[in-house]
């Protein structure tokens, strides 16, 4: 079976997308998933070119026939999401698809439709397959749009007898971060050496243990404030986690963003070289 | 005036610009919506003296009325009512799984026996406290909880329209985003010249300009990348309000928790100018 591995970080911009990329290019026989489907970033590092495309259906909206409400205003009060305008439009970004509204309506003036919440892809890249997708803007349920590409991506895995399935995870610890747990090997929680950086580490630490997840760190830019990454080996050291790598900042990651190439791609330099021994800590420990 | 701050991607320097422009203004009163992370309170470090539990409604039934008749199952969008029916070896039964309501109180109205009522389950807990002349409020979701836009909906209560609220939104797009810049008067998204940055700006600016939100833009880190995200502010007569080069010594003020405009102090009046552009794109 291939063995899943998540990138995530708890707070965002912390170089999981970089390193993500760079295990992309490193691993043999896998397939990348980007499972932050809300600010889906991977694609450009892998130049994807879309294979087959597919909706993505979920949950429900209420929508009002202005043609049969009478305006009675039974609809606005009783909707616990503020989707009820007072001019008696739902505010389609507001409304959770709960139906309450539709069954009280008096004058059944109210339907569910479903919702395209977005759309995800199978596409081919310089490494291999990967499954991405779009969330529509301002749709909800990212969790399960998470869990579906995950799926189709452990489906792949498995047909194709890879051995990894690689994967940048979403920022937080909500719905689509627990979605992006479930079940995997190893996450990988890249942070910075800030205290903002370890708060959330720490945060989305918790969350991985409380799910029973393998956990290792890596600390980038930790030369920005030394005394802080001390303090982020500490507290691996005190919860019994392994600290399997330190990058150095290093502006040579951001001109390779610029050219849409993982570091490991576009030049011989020391963060690329630490990158790789992360990279087989990792297999190491699986 | 509810000015939110927001950014399509994480750690492009959100809570520094809101913490930065609360500390430079008078009458504040913020509010940290990022309740899966966060972290202002880190920065501001606030005297908290208020402290509640953050609930969602959730249905518990009275056994002794229900009839097992399955309405409230049939009712509820998210599948969290299982109802096993009464038969002659074994009495019903109604399961309820919390985690997945969203306690819309559907299956509370909609019972015909009037066997539902409603408890409150903790999500997450509410934080008051005040730093000098800011007052400060933050959400934090319990670890384990997938479910934000109720507790940033409950942080969103404490709005004050005699104040300039200071709203730090979570990053992305979604639900959580719309709950927590809905309303606003104006939006500053953050964001980073970068293919990354660009490409999360575009489609929060999609999110924007569905719910009808004026908006400009901060640059941060504004020497670390390319002329793109420039280009395209250009391109769209979007406004770029302010710009922040990449500097060590941020960095390491940032790293610490420090707040800019108290080491740094040149960029208070960078920050008043910041709302005194944010107030003329309103009047526009
Ligand atoms: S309950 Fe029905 S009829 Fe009454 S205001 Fe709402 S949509 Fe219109
Ligand atoms: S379906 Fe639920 S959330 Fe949507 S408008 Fe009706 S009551 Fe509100
Ligand atoms: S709708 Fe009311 S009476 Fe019917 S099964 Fe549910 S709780 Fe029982
Ligand atoms: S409150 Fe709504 S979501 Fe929760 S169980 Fe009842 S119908 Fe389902």
């Amino acid at each position: 079976m291939a063995k899943q591995i998540v990138v995530i970080s708890g707070k965002g911009g912390t170089g999981k997308t970089v390193l993500t990329a760079s295990f992309a290019a490193l691993a043999k026989n896998k397939i990348m998933v980007d499972c932050d489907v809300d600010a889906a970033d991977l694609h450009l590092l892998l130049s994807p070119v879309v294979k087959t495309r597919h909706e993505f259906r979920s949950g429900r909206t209420a929508v009002i026939d202005m043609k049969k409400c009478q305006k009675c205003g039974t609809c606005l009060p009783i909707c616990r999401f503020e989707a009820v305008r007072p001019d008696f439009r739902i505010e389609h970004f507001s409304c959770e698809g709960c139906g309450l509204c539709f069954h009280i309506c008096p004058h059944g003036a109210i339907h569910m439709d479903e919702n395209v919440a977005g759309e995800w892809f199978v596409s081919d890249t310089k490494f291999g397959s990967f499954v991405h997708a779009k969330l529509g803007v301002a749709e909800e349920n990212s969790g399960k749009l998470v869990a579906k590409i995950r799926q189709i991506a452990k489906e792949l895995a498995e047909k194709q007898a890879l051995d990894y399935v690689i994967i940048d995870g979403p920022p937080g610890i909500g719905c689509p971060v627990i979605a992006s747990l479930s079940g995997v090997d190893c996450a990988l929680i890249v942070t910075e050496p800030t205290l903002s950086g370890l708060h959330d580490a720490g945060r989305v630490f918790e969350v991985a243990k409380h799910f029973n997840i393998p956990v290792k760190f890596v600390v980038n830019k930790y030369d920005l404030n030394p005394a802080m990454t001390e303090r982020i080996e500490e507290f691996c050291r005190t919860q019994g986690v392994p600290v399997i790598g330190k990058i150095a900042f290093d502006t040579t990651v951001v001109q390779a963003v610029v050219e849409g190439k993982s570091i490991v791609e576009y030049a011989k330099c020391p963060t690329e070289n630490e990158v790789r021994k992360i990279w087989e800590r990792i297999n190491r420990g699986l | 005036m509810i000015i939110s701050v927001a950014s399509g991607k994480g750690g492009t320097g959100k809570t520094t610009v809101a913490v930065n422009l609360a500390l430079s203004l008078n009458n504040v009163r913020f509010l940290d919506c990022d309740v899966e992370e966060p972290n202002a309170h880190i920065f501001l470090k606030p005297r908290m003296n208020g402290k509640k539990s953050a609930t969602i409604p959730v249905p518990e039934v009275d056994e002794a009325k229900c009839t097992y008749c399955g309405k409230c199952r049939e009712v509820c969008a998210y599948h969290a009512i299982a109802v096993l029916p009464e038969s002659d070896s074994a009495k019903g039964n109604v399961l309820i799984f919390q985690h997945l309501c969203h306690g819309c109180g559907a299956c509370r109205l909609l019972c015909p026996q009037g066997a539902i009522k409603e408890v409150n389950r903790a999500i997450g807990v509410i934080e008051i406290g005040d730093k000098d002349a800011i007052q400060f409020i933050h959400g934090r979701l319990n670890v384990g909880e997938a479910m934000s836009p109720p507790l940033i909906r409950q942080v969103k209560a404490y709005t004050n329209n005699t104040k300039t609220v200071i709203i730090d939104a979570p990053p992305g797009t979604s639900c959580p985003v719309i709950t927590a810049v809905k309303g606003s008067d104006f939006c500053v998204l953050v964001t980073e010249p970068t293919p990354f940055g660009l490409n999360d700006l575009v489609s929060a600016i999609d999110v924007l300009k569905r719910l009808e939100i004026p908006f400009g833009v901060v640059i941060n880190r504004s020497d670390l990348g390319d002329g793109n995200v420039d280009q395209f502010c250009q391109d769209n007569n979007i406004p770029v309000l302010l710009r922040i080069p990449f500097d060590k010594e941020i960095a390491l003020l940032y790293s610490c928790g420090i707040p800019l405009v108290q080491k740094k102090t040149e960029y208070k009046e960078a920050f008043r100018m910041l709302f005194e552009e944010i107030k003329s794109n309103i009047v526009r």
